[in-house]
């Protein structure tokens, strides 16, 4: 890294030996690339712990109250929560081939690959969309205007505060990341990205599979619990 | 002393300040020494406001009766002070001021890893403060800045969730630039710049991002749980569904305790800076006062529900949370102890910076102290929620963070803007401003002992003279504060023009003009030594 | 990220990803009594740690990456195992008049605020079959 004491900014011929995309404050792509890495990681732990609170009233809450959990469970569509758990996996794995692309040089495909992600994440949140509507037919949204049958109601009422909060929170990372995809598709179909540099792609990519990860475990948590039984009420 | 002859500097010609001196040159800039002086500004006025709120409290409270305000502008007046302080100056204060000006000077690197993220914090935190501020001015908040359910989801008719979108939006400040400040530190070190030859401030602020990026997230939600609870009606916290309001607790002290680590460990690395500097010697033990460092962020998770002990948790989990309490007292207690070896025989050059930083090991000391006692599950049942707590925090807090804050500010100083202070109006402050904190919080020990609760604007007449006492000294105190304002900013017009190295300082930060290169270093530095060499320096101070 | 990985490798995740979706809605439908929980969170953290070795590449990463990831998930876990050993043990302490109350556990969870007391169904039978993740 010694020869990087020639990078001076006042002389900007230099400009011409290095790619457009290094920044300036780096001595390379290679360390803009680890930086990036390391940044994108951490972001991701962040995540961990944001949603990490919302498994931990999630946990304490259905040890207290097992049968209210099984019964707001068993309102849940088993379905089409299992639909969008394959979709959602398939979007994760256009998402790593879009980034494999980028990788190998693909750009058409790159492109296309992203877009199919996009597509799949648009078939998630379009059958949330039909979930949450029907929760709000059936008032089994908390406030004031839930309603719930059988001695377990205030607690369902608290199964689905946390349905709500960590779904909804699942989906708005998901809106965020298409913004992110729209951004990134676009710059693709730009060519921006070669070999050398795909690292936003990698980083979405990072981001989407982050997501993905999320709703592996909301799944079995909200849509499993006790499914063996049919509940009483 | 007699000023060491130093000649006549001139102002170097290219300087990050002069550079380019449009607004947009400062609103757009990705420049982290320039972020770091908007930073400043910004928490400035924050600690301003903290501070009007304070003399509030400390107005009221001269007279046992509830003669000055009401029991709800007082529940407000508390809220906001502990709001504006704990948020927008503690936590920020020198992460964001200090760390983000040098910690890439001290690095060798021409910026952090993220600029325009960087600049983004600073966006976030503003956003965060207009909010939380606007909410102040509205109707205030008066659940303390605890935000406790369910009260503040249900009962309380003040600005909540305006205060809590604030709260949150500034969280996301705070954990960019731990996030930047962690890369910046593994990736941009100067070729030679080893972990272990890392100044010891840099390990602070290390440790400190670790507690940002792993806690912060945590609040975040908390907040946003009880925003959505009181504005949509959820019930998580909600005991009339069968919620428990202590999981609020819980979840909230996890990330604010770990978060007064994120206060004070900055100003502990500040102060290694200082003594080292000002001992003209390397800090004694080195590695310990760097793994004490990771050793608090650490353990600062493991301890959070020690301010749950009377609110309802069992008995055996108090245990336990009392048992890591006491553990993680011992590395701070030995970065105190490593301080006091430091300065052990050393020949001490007592400038300004070194007065604040002894100034701080003084009151460290006590506050770290008077942590045990509250860690004691059997005094706690008697002091929680009494004006002891509150002694204990603010000697933290204000004696030791803020006291440590100005000693990294008074160091840098010249660094930043390239001008001296007035060494004697400096010393002449420090002391006000120790004399004046004594005498607000030494008192308060005694109240709380004697069972003053806090969060209460009226008070049995037989506590009266203490907490006169205590109002006089607040008088003093701003009377310090606002001193140092005075003659930092004289400073900036007529203050004596300094080069490179005025103190005769190890550290990358000294080895490049003051103010410092729009780039920061003219060429790459590489590092073949450690730390702190001063045994090999052949200059004589004092 | 220098390693390239070939396609089949994906679809080889994938298909593993599938497979372990359609076992855990098998295995949820049927009662396996306290083990269903524990399957199901088994599966979820297994196809978790597919995606983030081999989506993610965690696999083909920096040990700091590693570091990292671990970190993440390690403070995750104080902050769960800590909290819950808070409610877990409050029903130990169940001397009466004592700060505990009447003896919460477990198997007794904690009864609401305002339901009235008269509640004959035990609790006992519905908490063995779901949610059972402490023991």
């Amino acid at each position: 890294m010694a020869d990087a004491a020639m990078t001076d900014h006042g002389a900007h011929a230099v400009h011409a030996h290095h790619h457009p995309d290094l920044q300036h404050h780096f001595d390379s792509l290679e360390q803009q690339h680890e930086a990036a890495t390391l940044g994108m990681w951490m972001f991701l732990i962040t995540e961990v712990l944001f949603f990490g609170g919302l498994f931990l009233a999630y946990m304490l809450y259905r040890i207290w109250y097992p049968e209210a959990w099984a019964e707001g469970s068993y309102q849940l569509n088993l379905m089409l929560g299992t639909i969008n758990t394959v979709v959602l996996i398939g979007s994760s794995l256009t998402m790593a081939l879009a980034v494999r692309s980028a990788q190998t040089g693909g750009q058409r495909a790159t492109v296309v690959w992203l877009i199919l992600t996009m597509l799949l994440g648009l078939v998630f949140l379009i059958i949330k969309y039909f979930e949450y509507a029907e929760k709000f037919e059936h008032h089994h949204v908390p406030g004031h205007n839930f309603a719930f049958p059988g001695p377990h109601s205030p607690q369902v009422q608290i199964y689905f505060s946390l349905y709500f909060l960590m779904t909804g929170l699942h989906a708005t990372h998901m809106l965020i990341g298409f913004g992110l995809l729209s951004v990134i598709s676009w710059m693709a179909h730009k060519k921006r990205f070669s070999p050398a540099w795909y690292t936003p792609v990698e980083m979405s990519g990072l981001y989407w599979h982050f997501v993905d990860i999320v709703w592996i475990f909301l799944f079995p948590l909200l849509y499993l619990v006790d499914r063996a039984h049919v509940p009483v009420g | 002393m007699a000023t060491q002859t130093a000649p006549l500097v001139a102002a170097p010609a290219v300087t990050y300040l002069n550079h380019e001196t449009t607004v947009a040159s400062w609103l757009l800039t990705k420049d982290h020494k320039r972020i770091g002086i908007m930073y400043l500004l910004v928490v400035t006025f924050a600690f301003a406001l903290g501070g009007v709120f304070a003399s509030g409290i400390r107005l009221e409270l001269a007279t046992p009766a509830g003669d000055l305000v009401s029991a709800d502008t007082y529940n407000k007046l508390f809220t906001m002070h502990g709001v504006a302080m704990v948020f927008f100056v503690l936590i920020p204060a020198v992460p964001a001021i200090l760390g983000n000006f040098v910690l890439p000077l001290m690095l060798g690197a021409k910026d952090v890893a993220f600029p325009k993220l960087n600049l983004l914090s600073w966006y976030i935190f503003v956003i965060g403060f207009l909010f939380t501020v606007y909410a102040m001015l509205a109707r205030g908040v008066d659940t303390g800045w605890t935000f406790y359910t369910p009260y503040s989801s249900r009962a309380s008719n003040s600005n909540v969730m305006m205060t809590g979108i604030g709260v949150f939006i500034t969280g996301f400040s705070s954990i960019l630039t731990g996030l930047n400040f962690m890369v910046t530190i593994h990736r941009m070190r100067a070729p030679g710049l080893t972990w272990f030859r890392l100044p010891l401030f840099v390990w602070a602020v290390y440790a400190t991002s670790l507690v940002q990026v792993l806690g912060t997230p945590v609040i975040a939600i908390t907040v946003l749980s009880l925003a959505i609870e009181r504005f949509l009606g959820f019930g998580i916290f909600d005991p009339a569904l069968g919620g428990d309001p202590v999981l609020f607790q819980h979840m909230f002290w996890f990330y604010s305790h770990p978060a007064v680590y994120i206060m004070i460990l900055p100003p502990m690395g500040a102060i290694s800076e200082v003594i080292a500097c000002f001992s003209r010697k390397s800090v004694f033990g080195y590695s310990f006062v760097a793994f004490s460092s990771l050793a608090i962020a650490i353990f600062g998770f493991l301890v959070w529900a020690h301010h749950l002990f009377v609110a309802g948790i069992s008995v055996y989990s108090a245990l336990v949370f009392s048992f890591l309490t006491y553990a993680v007292a011992i590395p701070s207690a030995v970065k105190t102890f490593n301080w006091a070896a430091t300065m052990y025989r050393a020949a001490i050059w007592l400038k300004a910076p070194m007065i604040w930083a002894i100034a701080f090991l003084g009151l460290f000391l006590v506050g770290g102290l008077t942590g045990l006692f509250t860690a004691a599950l059997g005094v706690d049942v008697h002091i929680h929620d009494t004006y002891f707590v509150v002694a204990h925090f603010h000697f933290i807090m204000v004696g030791g963070a803020i006291m440590g804050y100005f000693a990294g500010l008074h160091f840098w100083w010249p660094k930043i803007t390239g001008r001296m202070y007035s060494d004697i109006w400096a010393k002449v402050a420090a002391i006000i401003v120790f004399a004046g904190f004594n005498l607000t919080f030494g008192p308060q020990f005694i109240l709380g002992y004697m069972g003053m609760p806090r969060r209460y604007h009226v008070y049995p007449p037989e506590y009266q003279v203490l907490n006169v006492l205590s109002s006089a000294g607040a008088s003093i105190l701003a009377v310090g504060y606002l001193l140092v304002g005075i003659y930092l900013v004289a400073s900036l017009f007529k203050g004596e023009r300094v080069g490179a190295n005025p103190w005769h300082a190890t550290g990358l930060e000294w080895t490049t003009q003051s103010p410092p290169l729009p780039h920061n270093f003219e060429t790459q530095p590489v590092v073949t030594e450690d730390a702190y060499e001063y045994a090999t320096r052949e200059v004589k101070v004092g | 990220m220098a390693h390239v990985a070939p396609k089949t490798l994906y679809y080889t995740i994938f298909g593993a990803l599938m497979v372990l979706t359609i076992v855990t809605v098998e295995v949820a439908t049927h009662n396996f009594g306290a083990l269903n929980f524990p399957v199901a969170i088994g599966i979820a953290i297994t196809k978790a740690t597919l995606v983030i070795l081999f989506f993610m590449h965690a696999k083909y990463s920096s040990t700091l990456t590693k570091l990292f990831i671990g970190t993440a998930f390690f403070f995750l876990g104080i902050m769960l195992v800590l909290t819950m050993s808070d409610y877990l043990s409050r029903g130990l302490h169940t001397y009466t008049g004592g700060a505990g109350g009447p003896g919460y556990s477990v198997r007794q969870p904690r009864p609401p605020a305002v339901l009235k007391i008269d509640e004959g169904e035990s609790h006992g039978g519905a908490a063995e079959g779901a949610a059972d993740p402490s023991h």
